[in-house]
């Protein structure tokens, strides 16, 4: 079972490269140029203290936010431009959506459609942005829920759910379309510390099974348990990446160094 | 660490306080007062259940907290309700016969469908130009913006009763309406304005534009009070932008529009009586045209008032209901309806009366 899910993705898509990325809110220089590639069906953690630019990373991934200068290609094909001679030009925004249709996200506030149920929030957008009948939709967002192990809450509203199971559902969710890459912007922060491994364990299993996943969190044992890459950011650049063993227990960069002693060694101090 | 150690013999002293003052309290109603507060302290607890030790109150029966004045402030309120509705039916100024005989005559009823077919058309139209004209509001695009923004702008700082003229007169200002290209001499068609704005036409352009520039905002401030980030998840799922709008944003901001846009519909109802201007014979006009003629005044007012009523009731019927729909999802349980509890009632009542 483990063997066919492992061997199933082939690795052939899902692959992300950045290049040369800027980006700034106003006088705020958020991105300074970053690049960074993540290989097809891997698992890359983004580390970071608040504010260095990682959640905005993520976001310029599927276009949620538009970058300044630089690009983002998946798969070959840049993301929200179109490449035409010597210029590059805006896509329209039926083939932007069209695009972030192979790139599922989960937000850390869930951000699940409050008035539609468990189901109807996972079985919307295949229809809708995939032209998929309802009732496959359907059929098939069943299966999802029952994936993430809620298929006894599929028509409950999200509000009758605790924040694990929300996270659980909005997971369901990104995989409703098939993506190539999900992108995860902090699932746990939001949890009560209880709650936060039942999300973590359908990460954990949606990492053996070929999706790219890019992950920005706060969870430092769940990175080095899951992830392929870890990159850590500070100040809108990427200080160093390289394997959890590499970065957690041999740190090149002092800002590394600083940051993961401040997280990690008041845990062994309890 | 260090204050939970001390902490520890100070709680137990300020409790053997706290009951010792308790039993100071009681006994200056005989003692001298209450200057004895430490020494009493040092005296056990007298009687039992006094101890530091919560007490056992499982055997206790719970008695709900009693509102006398409650009942004073109903008997106040049903008092003066007897009074004005006693008023009401002996005053005979109030010729109740002369309101029963004009309440379902043929021209007050034509009337009333007159007000409601304005009422539904100038109010449906209105919310739907409005919503467009949100959206418009709300769009990244600085032409959209600015002319929705224009729009409500000149209907709300015009009266109602201005453009209405405006629009019957509109023959007078311009003869004929005709479709072409301008500055040229091409025209496609041409009619006699007066024969395009009917009476009608005038009437339900004037309160559809005027309804429209007031619902855009009452639109506008409902969208905004959604969580930005559902439009981003649904931007993130590939869902089309009119989609995200109708599917996911409006059903959600529904619930902060619905409470204004009932009073802006029940504010029309009574408001299409404007177009008495106009000599259009909705509810109001007739009733006007009616005690013109017979004199008599207020019972004729409140023949026009009482279906004013009965609509508003019938509309608050239906507001309950649609917002209960939509707290579908925002409640986590849904309160019941005054008919299921009704249901409810009466079936625990019966259940009862089969025990017995």
């Amino acid at each position: 079972m483990t063997a066919t899910l492992a061997q199933a993705p082939a690795a052939t898509r899902g692959l992300v490269e950045i290049t040369g990325v800027h980006k700034s809110f106003g006088a705020l220089h958020v991105l300074k140029g970053v690049s960074l590639t993540v290989e097809p069906g891997s698992v890359t953690a983004i580390l970071g203290p608040s504010g260095s630019g990682k959640s905005t990373l993520l976001r310029t991934i599927n276009h949620l936010e538009k970058v300044d200068s630089g690009y983002i290609a998946i798969d070959g094909s840049l993301v929200g431009y179109k490449k035409r001679g010597q210029s590059l030009h805006e896509l329209r925004e039926k083939e932007i959506l069209k695009q972030r249709t192979e790139i599922g996200m989960v937000f850390q506030n869930f951000n699940l459609f409050g008035h539609l149920t468990a189901l109807e929030n996972v079985a919307e957008a295949p229809v809708v942005a995939q032209g998929r009948t309802k009732a496959e939709a359907r059929r098939r967002g069943l299966e999802l829920l029952d994936r993430v192990g809620l298929l006894d809450k599929a028509a409950a509203y999200p509000r009758q759910l605790s924040g694990g199971q929300q996270q659980r559902v909005a997971i369901a969710r990104a995989l409703a379309l098939d993506p190539k890459i999900l992108l995860f912007d902090e699932p746990t922060s939001a949890l009560d510390p209880e709650l936060v491994n039942e999300v973590l364990d359908v990460i954990r299993e949606l990492a053996t099974s070929g999706t790219t996943l890019v992950i920005v969190t706060h969870e430092m044992g769940f990175a080095r348990d899951v992830a392929d890459t870890v990159v850590f950011m500070d100040q809108g650049q990427i200080v160093e990446s390289g394997t959890p063993a590499e970065i957690f227990t041999n740190p090149q960069e002092e800002r590394t160094k600083g940051f993961l002693s401040k997280i990690i060694e008041p845990a062994f101090n309890i | 660490m260090r204050w939970r150690v001390s902490y520890a013999p100070m709680d137990v002293e300020q409790a053997a306080t706290a009951t010792g003052q308790d039993t100071a309290g009681r006994q200056s109603h005989e003692g001298p007062g209450t200057g004895a507060r430490t020494g009493t302290a040092q005296q056990p607890p007298s009687g039992p259940g006094q101890g530091r030790a919560a007490a056992d109150y499982s055997g206790y029966r719970v008695v709900a907290a009693k509102h006398p004045w409650r009942w004073v402030g109903t008997a106040v309120v049903a008092l003066g309700v007897a009074a004005v509705l006693w008023s009401l039916a002996t005053n005979p100024r109030w010729e109740w016969d002369v309101v029963a005989q004009w309440f379902t005559a043929e021209s007050v009823v034509r009337g009333l469908g007159e007000t409601l077919k304005l009422t539904v058309i100038a109010g449906a139209l209105g919310f739907v130009l409005g919503f467009i004209l949100a959206l418009m509001r709300l769009s990244a695009s600085p032409l959209l913006v600015s002319v929705s923004w224009t729009f409500s702008w000149i209907f709300r700082s015009t009266p109602l009763l201005v453009q209405m003229l405006l629009w019957y007169n509109l023959g007078y200002l311009y003869e004929k309406i005709s479709l072409g290209i301008p500055f040229t001499s091409v025209t496609f068609f041409e009619v006699q304005t007066t024969t395009l704005v009917s009476q009608f036409a005038a009437a339900i352009l004037g309160l559809t534009l005027n309804q429209a520039a007031y619902s855009a905002e009452i639109i506008r401030g409902g969208i905004l009070s959604v969580d930005q980030g559902q439009l981003e998840a649904a931007a993130a799922l590939g869902i089309p932008a009119w989609r995200r709008s109708t599917r996911i944003v409006l059903p959600q901001a529904m619930r902060s529009i619905l409470p204004t846009a009932f009073n802006e519909i029940i504010g029309l109802v009574k408001g299409t009586s404007i177009v008495y201007v106009l000599a259009y014979s909705e509810l109001f006009y007739t009733v006007q045209v009616i005690y013109n003629r017979t004199q008599q005044v207020l019972p004729l007012l409140l023949v026009a008032t009482l279906w004013y009523i009965v609509i508003t009731s019938v509309l608050s019927v239906f507001q309950y209901y649609i917002e209960r729909h939509y707290a579908k999802g925002a409640v986590r349980t849904l309160p019941l309806t005054p008919l299921q509890k009704a249901r409810k009632f009466f079936t625990i009542r019966n259940n009862a009366k089969e025990l017995t």
